[in-house]
């Protein structure tokens, strides 16, 4: 019998950008994408992980992610972030994670107040989230970013507690934007979401560039499926 | 001396920002019926007339700080 390709959400919000290709991405790693609508309220019982996805929701409008952290699925999707369930945030999806305060710090403007368009590498600075378990510390992988904001900071004590928690978990290998210690991307305290500004779907096939994005959807694709393993489903 | 200059949508001007905040708002469940997003700058600026300086802040919004067209603003508090 084949593996069960485990159903991943994409979610659209209004002016996200990449969530065609995260489901192509997702599809391409033995993933089946599951379109989500922003103005959803509930997510099927089969859903094994959630992903948002990079843009531009509501425009940016107020602040990045400030608006998409009220949209009507978000409800849906803090209940399956405190049910375990595997949470990525790509970019825009970082930010709106950390407005809705599923995921700490917040994303400021780059400090070089440039957009920022590059393949940048990241090392890999905690292996306890499902999204890097697969990976090593110190593995460097090439991913690239696009943003304007992604300087992500915090204050210092949240900070400490954060890396003695091992809640940061990708760094950049050299400073790119700002960003506090060179933070790339941050978990929640028990590793169920992951938020980080590189764009793993992007990264993922040797024909459009580097690949350093496969582990980490491998990461998140396998989580679904293990959580899904853990259900008996409903049939649809 | 340190001026405030608030700069808002005109009246009648179409504010997607401020429908969209309206919008959540509502969402949240707050009774909001109207929302209009604008800025905030404070300009500290090297100068001893007062008169003068503000008729430095006036240039400074028509030139820069708003759009005539579309924004109306407002010194807001005087030097201080």
């Amino acid at each position: 019998m084949s593996e069960q390709r485990p159903r991943i959400a994409v979610v659209t919000f209004p002016g996200s950008n990449d969530d065609g290709d995260a489901r192509i991405a997702l599809e391409h790693l033995g993933a089946e994408a599951a379109s989500v609508w922003h103005a959803t309220t509930e997510l099927d019982s089969d859903i094994g992980a959630v992903v948002l996805p990079g843009g531009f929701s509501y425009g940016d409008y107020l602040r990045c992610g400030a608006l998409a952290r009220s949209a009507p699925v978000m409800d849906a999707v803090r209940a399956f972030a405190a049910d375990g369930g595997p949470v990525l945030g790509i970019c825009n999806g970082f930010q709106i994670l950390c407005e809705a305060g599923l995921l700490p710090g917040v994303l400021r403007p780059n400090r070089q107040l440039e957009f920022l368009c590059a393949d940048v590498t990241v090392v890999v600075e905690s292996t306890g989230t499902p999204f890097t378990s697969g990976l090593a510390r110190g593995d460097e992988l090439v991913i690239p970013v696009k943003h304007g904001e992604g300087n992500w900071i915090v204050d210092d004590a949240l900070y400490v507690d954060l890396v003695e928690r091992g809640q940061i978990v990708l760094r950049y290998a050299e400073d790119v934007n700002g960003s506090r210690e060179r933070v790339a991307g941050v978990a929640n305290d028990d590793g169920n979401v992951l938020g980080l500004m590189p764009h793993p779907e992007h990264a993922v096939d040797p024909l459009l560039g580097p690949t350093g994005g496969t582990p980490l959807l491998e990461g998140l694709i396998g989580a679904a499926r293990e959580r899904l393993a853990g259900y008996s489903l409903p049939p649809r | 001396m340190r001026f405030t200059v608030l700069i808002r949508p005109k009246a009648g001007i179409l504010d997607p920002q401020g429908d969209a905040v309206q919008a959540s708002l509502a969402h949240l469940g707050f009774a909001v019926t109207t929302a209009r997003v604008g800025r905030l700058v404070d300009l500290e600026i090297a100068a001893t007339d007062e008169v003068a300086a503000r008729g430095e802040v006036e240039r400074m919004c028509a030139e820069l700080l708003a759009n005539p067209l579309i924004e109306s603003f407002e010194i807001v508090t005087g030097p201080t």
